[in-house]
């Protein structure tokens, strides 16, 4: 019997969920402001999905209901990608060592 | 682009995504992470524009609408001040949550673009996957936006609690699940509709009754949830990076709430059912008025931490309020001239968000290596001359260490009363966010500087 794709998908997602878990303990806690704006602008990734939704069907009619919410999708995943990894350099910036 | 080669990039930008992380696990290698997250986010874009291959007039007005979002996001990354950090994520969560339901909402007008069946044929797996991931984001919207409110002031922090309120959460939430369980069965475009404006109702209702100083666990819950948004949807597109990504998000913003819930002593419920503080507050202040206090002034401090030979300073969100970092980090110059050591303390749970602290202090330059956490610095301590704690309150109290009947028993705290002696910027004696007098007001070795932080380390600054 052969496997269901959903299963591969779903032991990704397990896999993840396992290093996420190790990676986000080793992070430091005096940069647990960053690694919430940095999961922020990840997360965004998303504009995959609006992308695909506001391409979707003929280039003709490009503004049928299922594309405006793509377009309105990709705006607001645009400015937390920009926002967000902008941000997150912002504030990594500061993190000095001390001038000996 | 073919099906696998995509699948494979998508793989590449979850790995990217995975490094970004993992940078940051030192000062040093986090700006390489950061890089890695953009290059995985560039990629997976590409792949995507690639793989649908519509170069037509709508891939134009992706574009523009690519560079509006984007300019917008600039901009703001640019303009907010490090103070206002908590409601940015905030506000920043609300956008990723929104734009989950949106994509959700496009993949069930339009299935076959997503490959997910047809109008009121929708795949099974696929249906309960994208309303999934339209539910949790809806939350995550309107929970972020309450969110975001009650920390830039223009809602009350207070907690909202009202008669029954947890009994209608838990109706709601099992309302969302019979409507998924309906929605499969009946294909019906009204149930999802329904669906949505539920779950954006429940966003609401949870975030009200959480009091202003949980917001730290509150934006790492949403963090979380925007992550499992995240991966409901990666699983109805397919899609691999998406799927790793929100898996990442959401262990992240789990572990971080863990931790927020720790620096607390409280349990992840307690604190999300809410209310803390409402009822303690008229039952606690009352017997400890007549206590006397010594009331010091700029210049009293002054001396007292230039003939110091170690300072530890104990910021909390007081000094974010009174943005009070810059005049701090000139008085802790001052003070290094005089040849005095200076550290800083941070707990847990100091601010309105995991890391708060730490952010404004690098802002203000301070090197990340003179900032401490509390287990790291906790025993000096009782070899410190001077603790200058400014902002901070119930992460100080001593009472979490010696009387079980306060609401804050266990917490862990900062042991500044076994300095010599400590100064205590504060407005007025009233007490912190829980409700509770703190004893170390009263205290031989405590010195009252009844000032706004920013102004008392200025004059402080001048008589140095």
């Amino acid at each position: 019997m052969e496997i269901d794709p959903f299963i591969f998908r779903l032991s990704i997602f397990i896999l993840s969920i396992f290093v996420g878990y190790y990676v986000v303990w080793s992070v430091t806690p005096s940069l647990h402001t960053p690694l919430m704006s940095v999961t922020n602008a990840i997360s965004s990734v998303i504009i995959v999905g609006a992308i695909i939704a506001a391409l979707a069907g003929s280039s003709n009619n490009i503004f049928e209901p299922s594309n405006l919410f793509g377009f309105l999708a990709i705006i607001l995943a645009a400015v937390n990608i920009f926002g967000g990894f902008l941000v997150t350099q912002r504030m990594l910036q500061m993190y000095k060592k001390k001038k000996k | 682009m073919s099906a696998n080669l995509s699948a494979f990039f998508y793989l590449i930008s979850g790995i990217l995504f995975i490094l970004a992380l993992r940078g940051l696990s030192s000062p040093e290698t986090s700006r390489q992470g950061n890089y890695f997250g953009i290059a995985g986010m560039i990629i997976a874009m590409i792949v995507t524009f690639l793989s649908v291959g519509n170069f037509g007039t709508g891939f134009i007005y992706v574009l523009i609408f690519l560079l509006i979002g984007g300019a917008i996001g600039a901009f703001i990354a640019f303009k907010i001040p490090m103070t206002a950090m908590p409601e940015l994520v905030a506000g920043f969560h609300s956008l990723v949550g929104l734009a989950a339901v949106f994509v959700a909402i496009s993949a069930f007008l339009k299935p076959e673009a997503f490959n997910l069946g047809t109008v009121g044929n929708i795949y099974l797996a696929s249906l309960i996957e994208m309303s999934l991931g339209a539910a949790i984001g809806a939350i995550t919207f309107s929970g972020s936006i309450i969110a975001f409110l009650k920390l830039r002031g223009i809602m009350s922090g207070a907690p909202i609690t009202f008669k029954g309120q947890h009994l209608i959460n838990l109706f709601l939430g099992l309302t969302i699940i019979f409507l998924i369980y309906y929605l499969c069965v009946s294909q019906s475009s009204n149930i999802f509709w329904t669906l949505v404006t539920i779950s954006f109702l429940v966003g609401v209702l949870l975030i009200i009754p959480i009091g202003g100083a949980d917001m730290p666990v509150v934006i790492s819950m949403l963090n979380s949830y925007s992550g499992w948004a995240a991966a409901g949807i990666g699983f109805t597109l397919e899609n691999t990076a998406l799927i790793i990504t929100g898996a990442l998000v959401g262990s992240s913003g789990a572990i971080l709430s863990y931790i927020m819930c720790k620096g607390m002593n409280r349990s992840f419920f307690n604190v999300i059912l809410g209310g803390w503080g409402a009822t303690d507050q008229a039952s606690s202040s009352k017997s400890n008025e007549q206590k006397p206090v010594k009331n010091g002034n700029a210049d009293d401090a002054a001396f007292l931490m230039k003939n110091a030979s170690s300072v530890i300073i104990v910021p909390g969100y007081g000094m974010a309020v009174a943005q009070a970092q810059h005049a701090l980090r000139e008085m802790v110059d001052a003070l290094k001239k005089n040849g005095v050591k200076v550290s800083y303390a941070i707990h847990p749970v100091a601010g309105r968000m995991p890391g708060h602290m730490n952010v404004l202090l690098a802002e203000a330059n301070v090197p990340y290596d003179e900032v401490f956490e509390l287990e790291e610095i906790n025993n000096d301590f009782a070899n410190c001359d001077v603790a200058y704690v400014i902002g901070a309150n119930d992460v100080t109290n001593p009472v979490a260490k010696s009387d079980p009947q306060s609401p804050i028993y266990g917490m862990p705290v900062l042991d500044v009363e076994k300095s010599k002696s400590v100064l205590f910027v504060k407005r007025s004696l009233s007490p912190g966010y829980a409700g509770i007098d703190n004893d170390l007001f009263y205290r031989d070795n405590t010195l009252m500087l009844f000032a706004d932080a920013k102004k008392m380390t200025e004059e402080i600054v001048k008589s140095l």
